[in-house]
């Protein structure tokens, strides 16, 4: 029975042992590049996947978040709401609810952590319970139905039964976050009666947003209204200032790289041209060498680039990105500790593939083409 | 077998250090016949053999390989050519460092898409007429000068070309070797394949396994 595919393939089975074969023959080089490419993969993707995660993170925390918040100040600070304020604000077109906020800080002595305590209406937390964050949960290894005290700041102790841990879906809004019914709240921090922390407004139309704005600075002239776009811009131009950083800081050494890689792959020693022109010499055609050398060029790249992907991966998702830390410490202050949920760019992925395998491969083909077009007489002399 | 007409071949053509290394060569080769070029260094021995193994093209005249002329074909026609028709043995062996005996045989099979276990199947059994068995898997690099040119002529061999072409292949043996490789010589004979030699050794030019004796000097063939 006659196979016209069988040839074909044995053909392409030899161009591959025969690769695989010439990869272990060059150990150190090839060694040298991956170790190199792999790297370079690592340090880019590790920045594209943090601050990728960051974003995606910041923008999940305030799509839940109310659209305007107000604080009042008093002497340029952040003061408590009196009572009856929120009364003052009266009726204002566009504005679909308008609730007083309780929350504030507790530190735990016990792991060294700040956590946010917020009031929640009765029906969602019932007094004498607590709803915790994973994070938080984690730390003090609290599950469903756990009684834990804590001592207030006045010296009394509370003790609290844990509803439910908050799930996780995104850890950066809920890690250090305990909820606790309104009247659990006053008594925990003495709050006075009536007082709030700040009100939040929601805005259906995000058109009015501005709008809105100027009407309450004018009725409330010791207020400060806080809009969502704003902070989601200002993270968002926070986000992309730090990410220039890093890049700025490390373009040296990816420099670096690149160009030891390049010079590494693109170098055709005497002794790979002398063997493209034996091949040829022996009956393999130009398109045989090529096709070799570039399986050779993939199975290089695409191993550094899995390598290194893999291990960004873990280094943002697993660890934090500990290596960036230095530079993009400043998150820790905003948000401390916590554990970026993977959020991965498929687009961010294909731009680093393309930027990384694309040159890598064409650095290796251009030398191997020129060697490969050449008459093989050379070999004879 | 093998007609040139008025062969002429040129380096660096155009350019002030252009060379003419052959300058008109006619010349009929026989098919199963042992032919050996002898001729000075420098003469264009070399130069004419990598014409005829389709490793290069003339720059003028006509190369004939059973009766097709083959001087003007594009080079994926010429590679074809040389893989089924022509096997090499190199003066420097050429052989690929850091693979081993076996595999080095094997690679002109490659192309030609034959399974593995074939090509393993023919090089053992060159491997066995050359009596270079218990080195079939030894690496290249590892092996003597002579247990090399036995590699080299297996690779050769491998595709069962009709002609052989060997550029000095005598000339890194010592005397013994060299006896050795006439009499591997006359097996082609026997074998029924075409060899082409160049050599300036007189044990090689003199040997009754040399049917015919072609002098070259300055790109010109010489009468005798
Ligand atoms: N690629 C080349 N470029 C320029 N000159 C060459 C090249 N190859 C051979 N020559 C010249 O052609 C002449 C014939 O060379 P060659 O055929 O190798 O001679 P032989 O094999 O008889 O010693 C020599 O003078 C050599 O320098
Ligand atoms: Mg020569």
């Amino acid at each position: 029975m006659p196979n016209l595919a069988s040839p074909w393939l044995e053909k392409q089975r030899h161009l591959i042992d025969f690769t695989l074969a010439s990869l272990g023959r060059r150990k150190t080089k090839n060694l040298g590049l991956l170790v190199a490419y792999a790297l370079l993969v690592f340090v880019l993707a590790s920045l594209a996947l943090f601050t990728n995660a960051l974003r995606t993170e910041a923008t999940f925390v305030l799509a839940g978040s109310p659209e305007v918040i107000l604080q009042r100040m008093v002497a340029g600070r952040h003061d408590l709401i009196p009572p009856g304020y929120l009364d003052k604000i009266g009726r204002i077109r566009g504005v679909q609810k308008k609730e007083g906020r309780l929350w504030g800080y507790y530190y735990d002595p016990v792991v060294n952590a700040n956590y946010t305590f917020m009031a929640r209406p009765a029906e969602e937390v019932a007094s004498g319970t607590i709803m915790v964050g994973a994070t938080l949960a984690r730390a003090r290894g609290l599950a469903a139905g756990n009684v834990i005290s804590f001592r207030s700041y006045s010296g009394k102790l509370f003790a609290f039964k844990v509803a439910s841990v908050l799930s996780p879906d995104s850890e950066l809004l809920s890690a250090d976050l305990v909820l606790v019914s309104e009247a659990d709240f006053r008594a925990f921090f003495e709050y006075p009666a009536g007082h709030y922390t700040d009100i939040a407004l929601s805005v259906a139309n995000p058109l009015e947003v501005r709008n809105i704005a100027a009407k309450l600075a004018e009725a409330l002239p010791d207020s400060r209204p806080i809009l969502r776009e704003e902070v989601l811009r200002t993270y968002q131009s926070v986000f992309d200032w730090r990410e220039g950083i890093v890049l700025t800081v490390l373009s040296g050494a990816i420099l670096a790289f690149v160009i030891l890689a390049w010079e590494k792959a693109s170098g055709l020693s005497a002794e790979e041209k002398r063997e493209i022109g034996i091949l040829k010499a022996i009956g393999w055609e130009t398109g045989d060498v090529i096709r070799m050398k570039l399986w050779e060029g993939l199975l290089i790249s695409l191993t550094a680039f899995l390598l290194g992907f893999v291990g960004a991966y873990i280094h943002v998702f697993h660890f934090g990105a500990p290596i960036f830390e230095p530079v993009l410490k400043g998150w820790a202050v905003l948000y401390p500790r916590f554990t970026l949920v993977p959020a991965v760019d498929g687009l961010q992925i294909a731009t680093l593939f393309f930027f990384t395998v694309f040159p890598y491969t064409a650095a290796v083909l251009v030398p191997i083409w020129r060697a490969a077009i050449t008459d093989p007489d050379a070999v004879m002399r | 077998m093998i007609e040139l007409s008025n062969i002429k071949k040129a380096f660096n053509q155009g350019k002030p250090n252009e060379y003419w290394a052959l300058n008109g060569i006619d010349l009929t080769l026989e098919a199963g016949k042992v032919t050996a070029f002898r001729g000075p260094s420098g003469s264009g021995k070399t130069t004419l053999l990598t014409l005829v193994g389709c490793l290069s093209r003339p720059t003028s005249g006509r190369v004939r390989f059973r009766g097709e002329d083959i001087s003007g074909l594009p080079e994926r026609f010429l590679t074809e050519i040389r893989r089924q028709s022509f096997g090499f043995i190199f003066q420097q062996f050429n052989l690929i460092k850091g693979l081993s005996a076996l595999e080095n045989v094997i690679l002109p099979g490659f192309p030609t898409g034959r399974p593995r276990a074939e090509l393993v199947a023919s090089a053992s059994q060159l491997f066995a007429q050359l009596k270079l068995e218990h080195r079939l898997h030894a690496k290249v690099e590892w092996l003597s000068g002579g247990e090399q040119q036995r590699v080299a002529i297996a690779r050769a061999l491998i595709n069962n070309p009709q002609v052989i072409i060997a550029d000095e292949p005598t000339a890194n043996l010592d005397t013994a070797l060299c006896r050795e490789f006439m009499a591997i010589l006359e097996s082609f004979t026997a074998a029924g394949k075409t060899v082409l030699l160049t050599s300036h050794d007189p044990l090689v030019v003199e040997s009754s396994a040399v049917h015919r004796v072609v002098g070259i000097r300055d790109g010109k063939l010489t009468d005798d």
